[in-house]
């Protein structure tokens, strides 16, 4: 008898009807794709991406060249100089970071005393030479010129846990 | 008199020349936009989008130029013929290929005028141009020097001599009910209504006459041809360029061939599901139309994506079992059971 139900359910293609079920509902799901130029999904605050030096609301540069960042990045990708400024502080002359190196840890930002170097959420850079990518102290300023309240707003959020 | 026949053969070769092109350039772009669809539907299936990026003009249009992009992109590579392997065998499986995949389109009724060549035995030419299909893959798979292609032409050439015998039989079949070989005949016997067709009092030659079909055309889930987890591609893994391009083109042309001829064959072809139905059936949805033969064969074409999209891929053994262990028993029997239906007036030709 069971060989006779076996054989039935076989002939009668009922398994693989119930594959083909399967797929077509499938068929009608919405779909999981971000469709990315248009869509994106959502980052966290704490994303690290592109490098950017902050300033102070007057327009006084952060970073002191204490060159703890420098110390500490396993990659070996940030380089600086430094010099006294005229007022007698202590400033950077040359503040590279070489992007190829760089291994987006995030210890720079975490060692930095006055919150100068920071990874902010951008993700979407390129370069097309290879010399682009050491950036210098000017691009980076810019780069946290023109993110500034986007960088804020990242680090108000992420405060508490800090 | 000699002034007046010479034009006369040259017009008639110019017609049939433009019949040719009227069939092979339609075709050729539903292959197009076969390969887009299958990329789709799959791709729906797996719960992702397909391609839908390549427009025309910066508008994306769902992707609908993508299969232009990728015969332009294949036709622009290089061809590259392997060390050692026989040149002239490389570049003749192609066309070999592809010739019987467009040749079998000449006896196709698209409805009841409209057919290249209206011959008597149209069922057995189809029956033999879909066989010799399987040279192009079996030369391919010798002329390329490589083991990979070798064992995907001998696994092919298995497969399709197994299962054309299930193939043939389930035609014999069609044979039996309709009386008569040549294809329009066959559907003008199957007219009346939806149950007038073959595919009731045929159903397992029906569904048989399918999944050969599918196995014919190495298609999953009988591609063991190509298998790409073993064989990586199979008989074409030497092919590249345009020469790739043609045995695409050849396996796609199949599909659409088969899933036409089990419309012609089971589901009445041209003829309206609607035929004989009081209100409908006075209508252009009642009366036969190309359109309902596009309708049916796309149902099957459609089939072909979903089954690909479904099912994993049969072990060779699991293949030769089930074309000369299952299939073929059952089409002899059921042969006879068309016999005894035929003789027994159960199912009379032309409803």
């Amino acid at each position: 008898m069971n060989t006779v139900v076996r054989y039935l359910k076989s002939l009668l293609l009922l398994e693989l009807f119930q594959g083909l079920g399967v797929t077509m509902r499938h068929f009608f799901k919405p779909k999981f794709t971000i469709r990315y130029p248009e869509e994106k999904t959502p980052k966290s605050n704490r994303f690290r991406g592109l490098h950017a030096l902050r300033r102070y609301p007057n327009g006084e540069e952060r970073c002191i060249a204490c060159k703890l960042c420098e110390a500490v990045c396993p990659a070996l990708a940030i380089t600086i100089d430094s010099t006294q400024r005229d007022d007698g502080s202590r400033r950077t002359t040359r503040y590279d970071i070489d992007l190829f190196k760089c291994i987006y840890c995030g210890y720079c930002e975490e060692s930095c005393p006055v919150d100068s170097i920071v990874l902010t959420d951008l993700l979407e850079f390129h370069m097309e030479e290879r010399v682009e990518r050491v950036v210098s102290k000017q691009q980076l300023l810019a780069i946290g010129d023109r993110y500034e309240s986007q960088i804020a707003a990242n680090r108000e959020r992420d405060a508490a846990y800090r | 008199m000699m002034l007046d026949m010479i034009p006369d053969v040259i017009l008639d070769l110019a017609w049939i020349v433009i019949k040719i092109v009227a069939i092979i350039l339609p075709m050729t772009v539903a292959v197009a936009y076969f390969t887009y669809a299958e990329r789709r539907v799959i791709g729906f299936m797996q719960v992702r989008m397909g391609p839908n990026r390549v427009g025309i003009l910066g508008f994306k249009l769902w992707g609908l130029a993508q299969p232009f992009a990728d015969v332009f992109k294949l036709l622009m590579k290089e061809i590259i013929l392997p060390d050692n392997s026989n040149k002239f065998l490389f570049l003749l499986a192609p066309m070999l290929a592809i010739a019987p995949a467009f040749a079998a389109w000449a006896v196709i009724p698209f409805n009841d005028f409209l057919v290249l060549a209206d011959i008597n035995a149209g069922l057995l030419y189809i029956l033999a141009m879909t066989s010799l299909g399987v040279y192009g893959v079996i030369i391919a798979g010798w002329a390329s020097n490589s083991k990979y292609a070798f064992l995907g032409a001998m696994r092919s050439a298995a497969q399709i001599v197994s299962y054309e015998i299930a193939m043939g039989f389930a035609l014999i079949g069609v044979l039996v009910l309709s009386g008569t070989l040549n294809l329009s005949g066959i559907v003008q016997a199957q007219s009346g209504g939806i149950f007038d067709w073959f595919w009731l009092p045929l159903l397992p030659l029906f569904v048989i006459y399918f999944v050969s079909g599918v196995a014919e055309t190495n298609r999953a889930p009988f591609d063991v041809a190509e298998g790409e987890s073993e064989i990586v591609a199979g008989f074409h893994v030497e092919y590249s360029g345009a020469a790739f391009a043609v045995f695409f083109l050849a396996e796609y042309a199949n599909m659409i061939l088969i899933s036409v001829l089990t419309a012609l064959l089971f589901l009445g072809g041209w003829l309206s599901p609607f035929q004989g139905v009081p209100v409908l059936g006075d209508t252009f949805l009642g009366s036969g139309s190309i359109f309902w033969l596009f309708a049916k064969s796309s149902i099957f074409m459609f089939l072909f994506l979903w089954l690909r999209a479904t099912f994993p891929r049969y072990r060779y053994d699991q293949i030769m079992r089930l074309g000369w262990k299952v299939f073929l028993p059952i089409t002899i029997v059921w042969v006879m059971v068309a016999a005894l239906m035929a003789v027994l007036g159960i199912v009379v030709k032309g409803g």
